[in-house]
């Protein structure tokens, strides 16, 4: 039990601490901002009026604020490799503490980002027609469902950073995976338009999942011309989304944890 | 050359073990670390008893990092046995990191946070509280001369200030034993005169420190025992007096005032007394071992001045640190190739000199 309390107390040191330096770094914050908000002007401007006006600038959100989130990985991923790079973590690894807690503090800082990110995503979304159409509660859920999702995909980036070493390499390869991994889904198109294989990758792609969990929740449906998703994931979105956030974190945190605990044995 | 261990003639059980008995602060016997197909530690033995200092001295890539990282348990050995504060760093390494604190080569510090919050987050990650580990960097702040910059980011700060951060984060939490990664590199004079400070009050604290450094004068001041290593072993071991006895006797230095006198002070200096002098001609100066030191000195600016070479410096010294790190690392390397005069002086500092200047 103590065990677990001094894990918690290193990784709110840690996550205190990171959360200064995303605070003490605006530029990193504009990109967390900018991009989202780019991407909403983007597609429900130049792509929105082909695919459905204003039902799919209001079917967008969902799909922008997973492929946000998805992004988000990589600045686990940087900041990471940045510590790395500097000296810090074997600072860190010479000091009496958990073995989790700095890459714990880091997913958890980087919640924060997420959080302003899907404010603004949300903000965007008002302002071109998207609304709360489900209560609450749900959206509420929805709004869970996001942040257990960024924070799966933190563990992602936090392996890429613990593989790269490098802030150049994490940068380029924490940045790659994430255009195919968020645009073979059902985030801004509908998944029947797509061909064999990539239409099976796409409906079991976790991204299609929380894009559809997160519509469901806010009870924004998909434009008239979009072919309606079928299949086990698609049916059940929600449930599949918390699944593949579960999964994600049960294969990459014990994997960055290991990373981390060899890190220098090469 | 009593106390003096000499791996290659004693083997690794010396006598000088016996010195004190029962618990070692640092032990390492027989560490190995291979890096892919080289072997960058091989077969080294360190012993630090409780409140000593151990000066690992030795030239670039000797494996003075490596030995650092691997007593941090930064660094998992390939072979050999080694315990801090009675831990195994390979069986009990969170013990042995409740026991360290550690300064690496390059400072590690937080560029986004300021010096006191740096060390407030370290303080709390050797688990101590809020208050103490504030309480705490306000005192460290202060014993490293830091007060002013405290609340400046530790990203403004000079190299120099950046390392006395560092160093003040390895001490934060008082461990029983400090290791110390070239600590001075890149500190001005007086920052250099502070940290030795620091050092030398830890150690009458009763700390263990463990440093490795480039500067013999730092191994000669700060450590009790010396431990020089090249390629990754221990080469000689003892105390700065021990090491240096073993270069022999007092030398004599004259630094001509012209390089046509060069070779006429090598004369009178070889005629006087025993050996053959070391010739440096770009600093137009003359080294030569003197047995009996004063009397030589006194005999030679004699001769000097008889003769009309006119000297700038003429200094007689006891052997530095210098000495016998060139003898140690760099001769044994020239052995092979010539056995003509090296005209490679010690430079840097010796303690224990008269200079008498013409
Ligand atoms: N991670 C590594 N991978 C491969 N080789 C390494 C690694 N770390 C160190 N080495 C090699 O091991 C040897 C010892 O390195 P080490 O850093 O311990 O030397 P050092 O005595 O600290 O030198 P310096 O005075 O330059 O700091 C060097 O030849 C170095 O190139
Ligand atoms: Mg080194």
């Amino acid at each position: 039990m103590s065990s677990l309390n001094a894990a918690i107390r290193d990784s709110s040191v840690i996550a205190e601490r990171n959360l200064r330096n995303v605070i003490r770094t605006p530029g990193a914050m504009v990109t967390s901002v900018a991009q989202p908000v780019m991407f909403v002007l983007l597609l429900a401007f130049v792509f929105g009026g082909t695919l459905g006006g204003d039902q799919y600038r209001t079917f967008l959100i969902g799909g922008i604020l997973a492929q946000t989130l998805t992004f988000n990985a990589s600045f686990t991923a940087v900041y990471l490799a940045k510590d790395l790079q500097l000296g810090l973590i074997d600072r860190f690894r010479s000091l009496p503490m958990s073995r989790g807690a700095v890459i714990l503090g880091r997913s958890t800082a980087d919640l924060v980002t997420s959080l302003l990110s899907i404010a603004v995503t949300l903000m965007c979304g008002l302002a071109i027609g998207w609304r709360i159409n489900n209560g609450l509660g749900p959206a509420l859920l929805a709004l869970g469902l996001l942040l257990l999702f960024t924070f799966a995909v933190s563990w992602v980036g936090a392996v890429i950073a613990l593989t790269a070493r490098s802030v150049e390499v994490a940068q380029s390869l924490g940045l790659i995976w994430l255009f195919p991994v968020t645009f073979i889904s059902g985030a801004f198109v509908s998944v029947q338009s797509m061909p064999g294989p990539l239409r099976a990758f796409a409906e079991w792609n976790p991204v299609t999942a929380v894009a559809t969990a997160v519509r469901e929740l806010f009870g924004n449906a998909a434009p008239q011309g979009f072919a309606a998703p079928s299949g086990w994931p698609a049916d059940n979105a929600l449930l599949y989304a918390a699944l593949c956030c579960a999964a994600i974190i049960a294969v990459f945190a014990p994997l960055a944890i290991s990373q981390y605990v060899r890190i220098s044995k090469r | 050359m009593p106390g003096l261990r000499i791996p290659e003639l004693d083997g690794h059980d010396a006598a000088h073990r016996g010195r004190t008995s029962g618990f070692l602060m640092i032990r390492v016997r027989g560490l190995c670390k291979n890096f892919g197909g080289f072997r960058a530690l091989d077969d080294l033995n360190l012993d630090v008893e409780p409140g000593q200092v151990l000066g690992l001295l030795g030239p670039n890539g000797a494996g003075k990092t490596t030995t650092v990282r691997v007593l941090t348990t930064l660094l998992a050995p390939d072979a050999g046995e080694v315990t801090v504060a009675g831990h195994s760093v390979r069986t009990d390494p969170e013990s042995v990191r409740l026991s360290i604190g550690l300064s690496g080569q390059y400072a590690a510090v937080d560029e986004k946070l300021t010096g006191y919050e740096n060390l407030v987050m370290v303080g709390r990650l050797y688990g101590m509280n809020r208050k103490s580990s504030a309480a705490r960097a306000v005192e460290l702040l202060d014993e490293f001369r830091l007060s002013d910059v405290a609340g400046k980011r530790a990203g403004a700060y000079s190299g120099g200030m950046r390392r006395r951060l560092d160093l003040a984060g390895a001490i934060v939490a008082r461990p029983e034993v400090v290791v110390l990664d070239e600590p001075t590199t890149g500190l001005d004079p007086r920052g250099r005169l502070d940290t030795w400070a620091v050092i030398s009050s830890l150690v009458g604290a009763g700390t263990t420190v463990l440093l490795t450094t480039q500067y013999l004068e730092e191994a000669d001041q700060l450590a009790d025992n010396i431990a020089v290593i090249d390629s990754g072993r221990v080469i000689a071991e003892g105390t700065a007096d021990e090491l240096k006895s073993r270069v022999g006797s007092e030398r004599i230095d004259v630094v001509a005032a012209q390089s046509e006198g060069v070779d006429r002070a090598a004369a009178i200096l070889a005629r006087i007394a025993s050996g053959a002098p070391e010739i440096d001609r770009s600093a137009r100066k003359v080294s030569v071992a003197a047995p009996d030191g004063h009397h030589m000195l006194v005999r030679a600016l004699g001769e000097l001045e008889h003769e009309g070479v006119q000297v700038v410096e003429a200094t007689l010294r006891r052997p530095t640190l210098d000495d016998v790190f060139l003898q140690l690392t760099g001769q044994r390397a020239q052995e092979q190739a010539a056995p003509a005069p090296s005209n490679a002086t010690a430079t840097g500092t010796s303690q224990d000199h008269e200079v008498l200047k013409a």
